[in-house]
């Protein structure tokens, strides 16, 4: 792979997030793709107060001499990434923890998804394995299928029906879980409520949620909104998952995310290397990004949105190849991502002093000629999703209660954060899953059966250590 | 038990502490990060010497009351050591990173100097903190009575200030330790490996309760019949623990350097040699 940051993670989380099946239980599927998260193209960072790691600002223009330096320079601001992704994984958890520990809804059993026919109540211990071993086959493999379908729509270019896929699936989880959520929520504190205000209520969190999602919002909101059906999917999970299926699935999803991101014919690469070739974006309805997108959706056969599009991703081609020829760029501050735009807006040009400033005095919306933005940073939603799973299935069902939820978050956490550092040096798409979720069921069981016994121990005796 | 106490105990415990964290790391995303590794490598600490206890109780009787609290005492001992060791590989990792960033950076300046970096001392007491006392504020906002038994009704109030002084005891270490390993002063490093032992096995002077309640959670109401009269624990824990936390702080403060402020002057590469 390139070094073509930009699109990358666009790219895989587009794809799977929750195309699937719409259906009623969602759950699944959706996963595996989004897990991808990359450096962004330069794009300007809306955040008011965004820190600068004690950094002075002018270290960003000189981003575009040499790899070295680049690369020191994600590392630089590797710190402040990992903080942007901290918190919103963090804010996710925390949701998905609050809910488990009050809505009982949530760890009560009422029954099992399809995708999970066997049950785990049975009479051998064996039994119990061989049925959850063979209800996590059945539900990557429905993830392995869903994802290859994917990688062929998008290949043949059925872009509305993968576009209609996505708009079902936020529908159902905007409007129908949210309702489920919300009425759980007041049968647990007792409130009551009517359905015309509840009407109203779902109503408008459901379109605003659409349009923030799909179209344009203001970041925070989209951020939210985006953190909220994370949550609500990975409660889903939770509940219609038996315990052994559960850890199961979280196990085998991180090594079918290692495969499927890193593997050259694996099905996320090439839905990747595809969207590269076509220049495209994929949905940005389905990634979790920390600065704003410029972008609004490729399906549209806007010109603006594709020049747009085209703009961004050969910006970031353009700006690494001159980082690799270590070229001086005097050109008065008109990088080639602006001179492409002005290509596709008056023609090709002989790129003559004389026309750039011509051109620069066309009131355009070029971003281009401002300050290089700070990177972004993009994590996909199933990513969220499957930490918060483990988060919250630790606390629902550990025996060390919030210590294992304690030992879990923080090696979630340290996951995001080593996954990033592996990012700022590769700068290629990674899958976010499997450093994570393999700390994440480390703590969870050695917390569970080792450390909490000797916590009460501790505790009981009234050492500190 | 009520919200109020379980406010005023988790304010207690983690107020400082929050404190800390508010007013001088949350602005820095390093010191977040230095923040929540330094909690990861407490935490593997805590693991690796669990397991090690755990095989030990699993390979002796469990009917032998004074073998298995021997066991634990060795557990206590073990694992303080191991923090210990961590603590110092934690170090070794924090001066590869700031060389790293060293050479990276265009001035020669780390963004971050190794004094900050015994952030990683809070990181390790906020762990250890939460480790302790989370379960018991879980407990606080349940139904009971602390104490009904007719043991020490202030059991979660002395707790809390165990682990408040804890927290402060690990933030100081972290600063001492970090200090004599920059400095080459062994005599620091083995002061905070000695007061961390002393502090942690004074709780081997609390009694032993007759028996406990099997109900897992619920538990931590039923160690509150493991406490003595209140005056015997403040001598005997909670007393020292705070001496040592004062005696700690001076020494951090004045023996230690100061801190330098991120982006300040440079003291060039390598960052801060005494």
């Amino acid at each position: 792979m390139t070094e073509l940051s930009a699109h990358l993670p666009q790219f895989q989380h587009g794809q799977l997030t929750e195309n699937f099946p719409d259906n009623h239980l969602c759950n699944t599927n959706d996963n595996s793709e989004r897990r991808r998260h990359d450096n962004s193209e330069r794009r300007r960072n809306d955040n008011p107060e965004s820190e600068t790691n004690g950094q002075p600002q002018n270290r960003t223009q000189q981003v575009v001499e040499q790899d070295e330096e680049d690369e020191e320079l994600t590392l630089k601001y590797g710190a402040k990434h990992v903080i942007m992704l901290f918190a919103p994984v963090t804010l996710c958890m925390v949701v998905v923890v609050a809910t488990i520990k009050s809505v009982s809804f949530y760890t009560r059993k009422d029954g099992q998804l399809i995708y999970t026919p066997f049950t785990e109540d049975t009479d051998t211990v064996g039994q119990r394995a061989l049925n959850s071993i063979l209800n996590a086959a059945i539900m990557i493999s429905v993830i392995i299928v869903m994802t290859i379908l994917l990688v062929v729509l998008y290949k043949y270019r059925c872009y509305k029906v993968i576009h209609g896929w996505l708009i079902i699936s936020s529908l159902l989880l905007l409007f129908f879980f949210s309702f489920i959520y919300l009425g759980e929520v007041f049968k647990t504190y007792n409130v009551a409520m009517d359905y015309i205000t509840l009407a109203l209520m779902i109503w408008n969190f459901g379109v605003v949620g659409m349009i923030c999602i799909h179209w344009k919002g203001p970041l925070r909101l989209q951020q939210a909104y985006l953190i909220m059906i994370s949550a609500l999917m990975a409660l889903v999970f939770i509940k219609y998952l038996p315990e052994w299926t559960a850890w199961l699935i979280l196990a085998v999803i991180s090594v079918y995310d290692l495969v499927a991101v890193l593997c050259p014919k694996g099905p996320l690469r090439m839905l990747v290397e595809t969207a590269q070739e076509r220049n495209e974006t994929l949905f940005p309805a389905l990634i979790y990004s920390s600065t704003m997108m410029w972008l609004v959706n490729m399906a549209e056969e806007d010109p603006e949105a594709q020049r747009k599009a085209s703009k961004s991703s050969t910006y970031d081609k353009q700006a690494n190849q001159i980082q690799n020829e270590d070229a001086d760029l005097d050109d008065g501050g008109f990088n080639p991502e602006w001179e492409q735009q002005r290509d596709s807006r008056i023609g090709p040009l002989e790129s003559t002093p004389e026309s750039r400033a011509a051109v620069q005095a066309l009131p355009s919306n070029s971003q281009a000629s401002e300050d290089p933005e700070e990177r972004g940073v993009k994590l996909g939603l199933g990513d969220f999703i499957f930490y918060s799973v483990l988060v919250g299935k630790a606390s629902a069902t550990a025996s060390g209660d919030w210590n294992t939820t304690l030992a879990c978050f923080v090696a979630i956490l340290i996951g995001l954060c080593l996954t990033l550092l592996l990012l700022a040096i590769f700068k290629k798409a990674l899958p976010a899953l499997p450093i994570s979720i393999t700390f994440g069921l480390v703590f969870y069981f050695a917390t569970d059966n080792l450390v909490q016994p000797f916590m009460d121990q501790l505790a009981f005796h009234q050492f500190y250590i | 038990m009520t919200l109020a106490v379980f406010f005023g105990c988790s304010f207690i415990a983690f107020g400082p502490a929050l404190g800390l964290c508010l007013f001088s790391v949350v602005r820095e995303p390093l010191r977040v990060i230095i923040l929540v590794a330094g909690a990861f490598f407490w935490l593997v600490s805590l693991l690796l010497s669990s397991l090690v206890w755990f095989i030990a109780v699993k390979a002796s009787d469990p009917g032998d009351e004074p073998l298995q609290k021997g066991l634990l005492i060795f557990g206590v001992l073990f694992s303080v050591l191991l923090q210990e060791a961590f603590r110092f590989l934690y170090y070794k990792l924090l001066r590869k990173a700031i060389e790293g960033l060293v050479a990276l950076s265009e001035d020669g300046c780390s963004p971050i100097s190794i004094q900050q970096m015994a952030y990683a001392g809070l990181g390790f007491g906020l762990m250890s903190g939460a480790f302790s006392m989370i379960n018991l504020l879980a407990d606080a906002l349940g139904p009971g009575t602390v104490g009904i038994h007719g043991d020490s009704q202030l059991y979660f109030l002395t707790s809390a200030f165990m682990t408040m002084v804890m927290i402060f005891l690990h933030t100081f270490w972290g600063i001492l330790f970090f200090h004599g390993c920059e400095t080459q002063r062994w005599w620091e490093m083995v002061a905070v490996i000695f007061t961390h032992l002393i502090v942690s096995g004074l709780g081997s002077r609390v009694r032993q309760a007759p028996s406990q309640d099997p109900e897992g959670p619920s538990g931590a109401l039923s160690l509150s019949c493991s406490l003595p009269a209140l005056p015997a624990l403040w001598c005997c824990q909670l007393g020292p623990t705070v001496a040592f936390s004062a005696i700690s702080f001076l020494f951090s403060v004045i023996g230690g350097p100061p801190f330098v402020p991120a982006g300040g002057r440079c003291p060039g590469a390598p960052a801060a040699r005494e």
